[in-house]
Formats: structure tokens, sequence, C-alpha cells
């Protein structure tokens, strides 16, 4: 399983839990059982337009920048992070 | 001769676009010209905060030199959402109205029209014949003003976010997001010492010579084209896409040679304008922006109100630290607080950590991205704490960076683990050079000296869409086309990594910068991306070619392609001494072998490999009379991966450092209370010159970067990072004051040191 770290002010969708484990091959499975598992998570995390990771947000797995959104990869022991997308200059 | 085991990585060959530039034959935008072509100007807002009540456009229309008038009702309606533009992200609704202001202004300087005109003088005298009527509305122009309940509302209908959730509340406050580590609370409890302070910063500009243009020529086919100044051509492809509502395929961005961008050319702003008014009189119409439209009417890095609180054990162990980051947006949301956050406590190891972010509109231009975007305030405030941690307890200010440095495998606060990264090895190089290790006089003629040190990171932007087409010659030199613009001598570095793969000279490559239509999608240059994301694509290719090259080979020796072996620059059958070449030798006989050898590659790293660290060194000379700081003596120590054109990486940490001077002792937008910069010009907005900085130093600590096959780390932003605070600390060590404000004006320090007297 996937280790999710959940910013500190999406714990409400958690129950204040800071980590979680999480099923799924690619960062498609893993948002749906996140999903599944936390009800909530889709909506701050998708953007239903384009069906990507809404791109206020930098999805990290395994201190990598994610960027093929939902098709990035993820490994059995893979450490998850949500942050916010940074511009460079 | 490069010592470092490659033969091109590592040696200084001429830049290949030099000698057009400095003979003054390179083509910028403002040098194009093109027949029937019109001059267009922008009609700017005169207020901070207004309401557009109406645009009476009849008098202008009607002078006998205006061809055309655009106001924002000739753009389409654009849709509130967030477009990722590979390096920044923009909200379409806000880029279209910050092109050509709709409903309401929200800055002095604004875009309200624009005019196309036979003449430049003709368009800005049509400019005073459109009549605008304003509402005029309260404004607010610091960002603790505009996080009040009472502030002046910028936008109606924007409730505060956070991580993805809207709130219910109203608000100038565009979103608040938090990291957290470990129990600060805890942490403070087992600190010895304490340290709790406030900063702030103003509203500075990149300051990049060249002016924003733009030529567009939009034919009755609906084909348009734009020749601009831009970080990325396909940044500003997919802005007008979105802002005109065209097909990709009707639109060409041509990017001509930029002078200066430092993130504040990714954004488009006259172009649509000069497109809409390229359509409306089928004419082509070129815009320039004069230096007071750059500073009012573009996006400069924002003011910031920060607080640091960190305790320490009394042999020098972080044990908490918590900060609080208000960062103005300006007009629309937007500003890098995100990222000064990622950084703001990066260069060490904290198990007990929380930083809050605010994202804030104000009245001001829309900010931009600006060198390592948010970090320099970050760094100001926390590596000011640090030094007087450092004082508090009596440690030597690098021995405590370095008994806290990250290193591998340390958690960030912001969440991720670090790869490979080259902090202490950093830190270890400042504490043993020379000037760190020289003394210096505290006082001389009646003017107080300091040294100050200080730190910084940033994340580099490992990654991102490049692509590289070639072409090989029949000599054997290459025509390499790129899609990433040239803003700091990335064409040298792209093609001495596609040299040293393929086992040529530098000066065998020619490359260039093209045209969307004759290049893959490229990401734009920014983020400390472009030697390692395009490099990356040049090795690549490099690869590709020898692969070609095998199987040329294969037909000229009549052996199996996968027989051939590549190595030190020379293709080669190991059984058959007679069966070798090198690659210019096998190109010549390319026609005989299956015709033009050529190769287009694509790549999308994954992004990994950890960012860039450098430690500063500053030596300064105080006037107690005047207030007025000489820099002395400066030293730039940074992590730079493989330093794959030596001269070029210390032109980057040269020219960081320097405008990391201006930013802390001179440089800000100074608003009246009318809400008005009253500085836009470079006659009154001071930037350091030759005269004002010594030679920096720099010592390059090449710690390979193992995400990238030649070890590549960005080095164009982290130099922009410390100074401020390496300015404030030598201060303070020359004065005896602590100065948590900038710029560390002379009035400032002087007000610092009257202050002290008393």
């Amino acid at each position: 399983m996937a280790t999710i770290y959940i910013p500190s002010l999406m714990r409400d969708l958690t129950g204040g839990q800071e980590i979680i484990q999480i099923d799924g091959t690619t960062m498609r499975l893993i948002i749906a059982n996140l999903e599944e598992a936390h009800p909530g998570f889709r909506k701050r995390l998708i953007d239903e337009d384009s069906k990507r990771i809404k791109p206020n947000i930098a999805v990290m797995i395994d201190g990598r920048n994610a960027n093929r959104s939902l098709l990035d990869k993820v490994g059995v022991a893979s450490e998850i992070h949500f942050l916010p997308a940074i511009s460079g200059g | 001769m490069a010592t470092n085991g490659y033969k091109v990585i590592g040696t200084r060959p001429i830049r290949h676009d030099g000698v057009d530039k400095v003979t003054g034959r390179a083509i910028y935008g403002a040098d194009i010209q093109l027949t029937g072509l019109l001059y267009g100007a922008i009609l700017r807002s005169p207020h901070p905060h207004a309401r557009i009540k109406k645009i009476d456009t009849s008098r202008a229309e009607a002078h006998p030199g205006v061809r055309a008038v655009a106001t924002a009702e000739d753009l389409p309606q654009t849709a509130d959402k967030l477009q990722d533009l590979g390096e920044t992200i923009v909200n379409l609704r806000d880029a279209s109205n910050n092109v050509l202001a709709y409903g309401k202004v929200l800055y002095k300087g604004h875009a309200v029209a624009g005019v196309a005109a036979t003449s430049l003088h003709v368009a800005q005298e049509a400019l005073e014949q459109i009549d605008v009527e304003y509402e005029v509305l309260p404004h607010v122009t610091w960002v603790m003003d505009a996080m009040k309940d009472d502030a002046p509302i910028l936008h109606e209908d924007m409730k505060t976010t956070s991580m993805g959730e809207e709130t219910d509340k109203v608000s100038n406050i565009a979103n608040h997001f938090q990291h957290k580590i470990g129990d600060p609370d805890k942490g403070f409890a087992e600190a010895d010492v304490i340290v709790e302070r406030e900063f702030t910063t103003q509203t500075v500009h990149q300051g990049y010579i060249e002016p924003h243009n733009a030529t567009a020529k939009w034919n009755e086919e609906g084909q348009l084209t734009l020749w601009t100044s831009t970080q990325g051509a396909f940044m500003v492809r997919d802005q007008l896409i979105e802002i005109l509502k065209i097909p990709v395929s009707k639109v060409k961005v041509v990017p001509l040679e930029i002078g200066g961008g430092f993130g504040g050319k990714i954004s488009v702003y006259g172009d649509p304008v000069a497109a809409v008014l390229s359509k409306k009189t089928g004419h082509p119409v070129k815009i320039t922006m004069t230096r007071d439209e750059v500073f009012e009417g573009t996006g400069p890095t924002p003011g910031s109100y920060i607080k640091v609180k960190m305790g320490v054990t009394n042999d020098g162990r972080i044990t908490a630290a918590t900060t609080y980051m208000a960062y103005e947006a300006g007009a629309y949301p937007g500003s890098p607080v995100g990222a000064g956050a990622g950084c703001i406590f990066t260069p060490y190891d904290i198990s007990n950590a929380q930083i809050d972010g605010y994202d804030v509109c104000v009245n001001k231009p829309k900010t931009n991205a600006y060198r390592a975007p948010g970090a320099t305030n970050a760094a100001f405030a926390a590596e000011t704490v640090v030094d007087e941690i450092c004082e508090k307890i009596g440690m030597d200010p690098l021995e405590f960076r370095l008994k806290n440095a990250s290193t591998e495998g340390a958690r960030r606060v912001d969440g991720p683990v670090h790869p490979r990264i080259g902090c202490i090895e950093t830190t270890e190089a400042a504490k043993n050079c020379a000037h760190y290790n020289t003394s210096m006089e505290k006082s001389v003629d009646g003017k107080l000296r300091g040294r100050g040190v200080a730190s910084g990171y940033w994340f580099n932007f490992n990654g991102g869409k490049s692509a590289i087409s070639v072409s090989v010659n029949s000599d054997g030199t290459i025509n390499m086309l790129e899609g990433s613009t040239d803003i700091g001598g990335s064409r040298a570095s792209i093609a001495m990594q596609l040299a040293e793969t393929i086992g040529l000279e530098a000066t065998d490559i020619n490359p260039q910068v093209v045209d969307t239509d004759s290049i893959g999608y490229t990401d734009v240059t920014g983020g400390s991306r472009t030697t390692f994301g395009t490099g990356y694509a040049a090795h690549a290719t490099g690869l590709a070619l020898i692969r070609e090259m095998k199987e040329r080979a294969s037909k000229l020796w009549d052996v199996p392609a996968d027989a051939i072996e590549f190595s030190d620059a020379v293709f080669f059958y190991k059984d058959d001494e007679e069966k070798r070449g090198t690659f210019k030798e096998l190109a010549k006989q390319a026609g005989d072998t299956g015709g033009p050898i050529v190769a287009q590659v694509s790549t999308n790293p994954d992004g990994s490999g950890g960012g860039a660290y450098a430690t500063h060194i500053c030596d300064v000379e105080v006037d107690p009379d005047t207030g007025k700081v000489d820099v002395l003596r400066y030293t730039a120590v940074q992590d730079v991966g493989t330093a794959i054109h030596p001269s070029y990486v210390e032109g980057q940490m040269q020219g960081g450092v320097v405008q990391g001077i201006g930013w802390g002792l001179n440089e800000e937008y100074i608003y009246n209370d009318a809400g008005v910069m009253t500085n836009a010009s470079f006659l009154d907005y001071r930037m350091p010159t030759t005269l004002d900085t010594p030679m920096i130093e720099t010592i390059l600590v090449e710690v390979p970067n193992v995400a990238h096959p030649y070890g590549v780390r960005g080095v164009g932003e982290v130099p922009i990072v410390p100074p401020p605070a390496a300015l404030a600390n030598a201060i303070y060590d020359a004065t005896g004051q602590r100065l948590r404000d900038l710029p560390m004006s002379p009035p400032r320090v002087q007000a610092a040191m009257t202050k002290n007297g008393e």
C-alpha cells in the first residue's frame, strides 16, 4: 500500500489522520480509493472539466514531481504528498 | 579541456549567439518591421481601484491616423478556470481581464484600451481621446491592510480557498495553506533560546533591460503569427488560444532574442491586444512598452509580511520553527507564497515545524515570477533569525548551519524527503573559503564594517517537456532546433550536452531557438529547468543519433548494427580494426547509407533529483552619517551539480547576487497615498550598477544530480535567495542594528543607527 501524507488543511477529511495507507498502482486508483475511504478528496484534488489533478496542486511521489497527472505510476511502498503547486522564474 | 572526465562538459567555449549579441546584430522584438506595420499603444488606468462605468472610443476612432481601437469588449469571455502553463498557473478569466480590464480596474497602470495607428505618436495622441468614466473606489496596497475585515475588496466573488476547499468568506485572501511536521509546541518547550521576529519586504521588479513587445499579424485566413520577447513561446501560444478563443493550429509564436526575463516574461500583456488590433485592421500591429509601463503594467515580485519563530538548544540544535507568511498577489490571486513556504526552512533538518501561507490580493500589478520566486523574501526572515540565534548562543553561524543541515533522507517541513543534495558540501566550502577566513577591520575612516552570512534553497524544476530536432550535415556538424528560449546561455549548455554524447565539439553544433510550428512542445525557460530538461532531451537525441549511426555503419561494414560499439567518440566493430570511424567520418557517407540523418526526440523526465543550495558571505561598510551601505566583498558558494559551462554558471550566480543586493539595499515600488507608484523609472527605481558592486566571487560545489545523465542541477535561481539576509547580517555586524524591513536603504539604516544613538 502507498503511504499518503495528508496536508494539515485536508485532515478534516480523514478525522485528523496525518498518514494513511491506500491501495493503487496509479494516481487515478489512489485518488479513487482515497475518495472511497474518505469522501471529499476527489473534489479537493480533481478538476472535473479536465479530469486532471488541479493545476494549483502538486503531487510528489517518492520525492519526484509527478508530471503525468492521474497516469503517474505508484509503487507498493510509495510515499505521496499533495503540495501547493509552485512556479519558477 | 575539462578536468571532470568529460571532453566538452566543463569547458568554456564561446557562446554560439555571442558575436551577434555583442555586435548588435541579434534580432529583438522591437527590431521587427513588416510591410504595412501599424503601431499600437495602450491606455492605462490612472486609478488603483475603480469601476469602469463607460468607455467612449468615438473621438479616438475619428482621428485620421487611427486604424482601430480595442477594449475588453473585443475579447471573448473566458471561464473562471485555472490553466497550468508549465511553470506558471493562470486563471484564464484573470489573465484576460489583466490584458484589458473588464468592469473594474484593479491597479494604477491596468490596461483599459489599445489603439493601432499609422505612427506611435498618433497612437499615443489618440489615447488621450478615449473617454473613460470611472467610479473611483477605495484601494489597498499593503498586504496586512488587505487582510483586514474592513479592507476594500478587489473581487466581490472571491472567497478564501484552503487546499482546494472554498470557504464562505469573501476576502482579499485568495488562499491559505499550511505545512506541519512533528509537534512545534513540544519542540519549543525543549528549546533553551527562542527568537520570534517580524519582517517586511517591498514590491520589486525583475528589471530586465528589454521592455515587453509584441508584433501580431492576423491574416485573412485566420492565421495569427506573433513575434515576441518571451521565456516560453508555447506558453504565449497557450495563453493566446485561451484568451482569444482560436484553435491552436491557427497560432504561431516566434520567440525573438530576449533581453532578460527572470520570470517576468511568461505571462502575456500586449500580445493579445496587438492580435485583436491586427484582426480589426488587417495589418500587422506592433506594441512596445515604455519603461514606466513595464513597472506599472507587468508583474513584479510581491511585497510580504513574514513572522518567524525559532527555538534552539544551547548547543545549537533547532528544536522547532514556525512561520506566518503573507504575500501580495497583486490584482489577481497567485503570489509565490507557496514556493516561499517550501523554501523558508529547507536548509535545515527540523523535526517540529509549522508554516502558514496566505496569498493576498492588493491594488498593485499582478505579481509574476522573479528568480526563485518567494524564496528571497522567506530567506531574509529565516536567515536573519538564525543569525540572531547564533549570536545569542555564541556559535559560529556556519557551524550552526552544518549542525542543522539538510541532508539526503531528511524530511522537508512540507513533507517530501530530500534525495542527494549538496547542503553540507556547500556550507563546508563556505566555511573553508579564503573570504570567510580573512579577518576584517571593524572601522576604517569612521565607517563601520561588518560581515554576514546567509544560506538559501530553491527547489529547481527537474523536469518538464522538451523537444529537440536535429539534422546532420554532410560534414558531420549538426543543426539543432530547440524550443527553449535562451535567457542565460542555454543554447551553449544544451549544445554541449549533445556534443558530449556523440563525441563532437561544442562548435560542431549549431543550436537555434525556433517558433512553435517548427519544434515539439517545450515548456517554459524557467524554474531552473532548461539546462536540465532540454539538456535531458539533447542527451536522448544524442543516443538516438548513435543508434542511427550504428545502423548506417552496419551497411558500410556489412556487420550487424548491434555488433557495432561506440566509445570515446568512435564507432567500431571490435573484430575488425579497419571497421571504425568517428561520427563525422560516417556522416560523410550518409547519402550512400540511407540519406540525410535526422532525429527528433521529446522528453518529460520524472522530476526527481534535489534542489539547489547556496551559502553567501558578504562584507559591508556602513557610513554612519548617511546610512549608505557599500558592499566590499561578496562570495557566493553554491551546489551547481555538474557545471556544464562553468563561465555561464558563474554568470548566473553573479547576476543573481547583484539582483539580490539591489533587492536588499535599494529597490522598492514607492506608493503615494493615492495608490500610485511614484518611482516608475530607472532614475528613481534604484538598481545596482557595476559601480555599486565588487566583483562577485564564486565557488562552484559540484554534487551531481542523480536524476540527470550528466548530473545537471539548475543554477539560475538560488543565487538571488541569500543576499538580502547576508546583507542584513553584515549590517548588524557593522552597526549593532538588526534591520528587518527591506530595502535597507540609507534613510532606513540611518534611522536605525540614530535610534541606536538615542
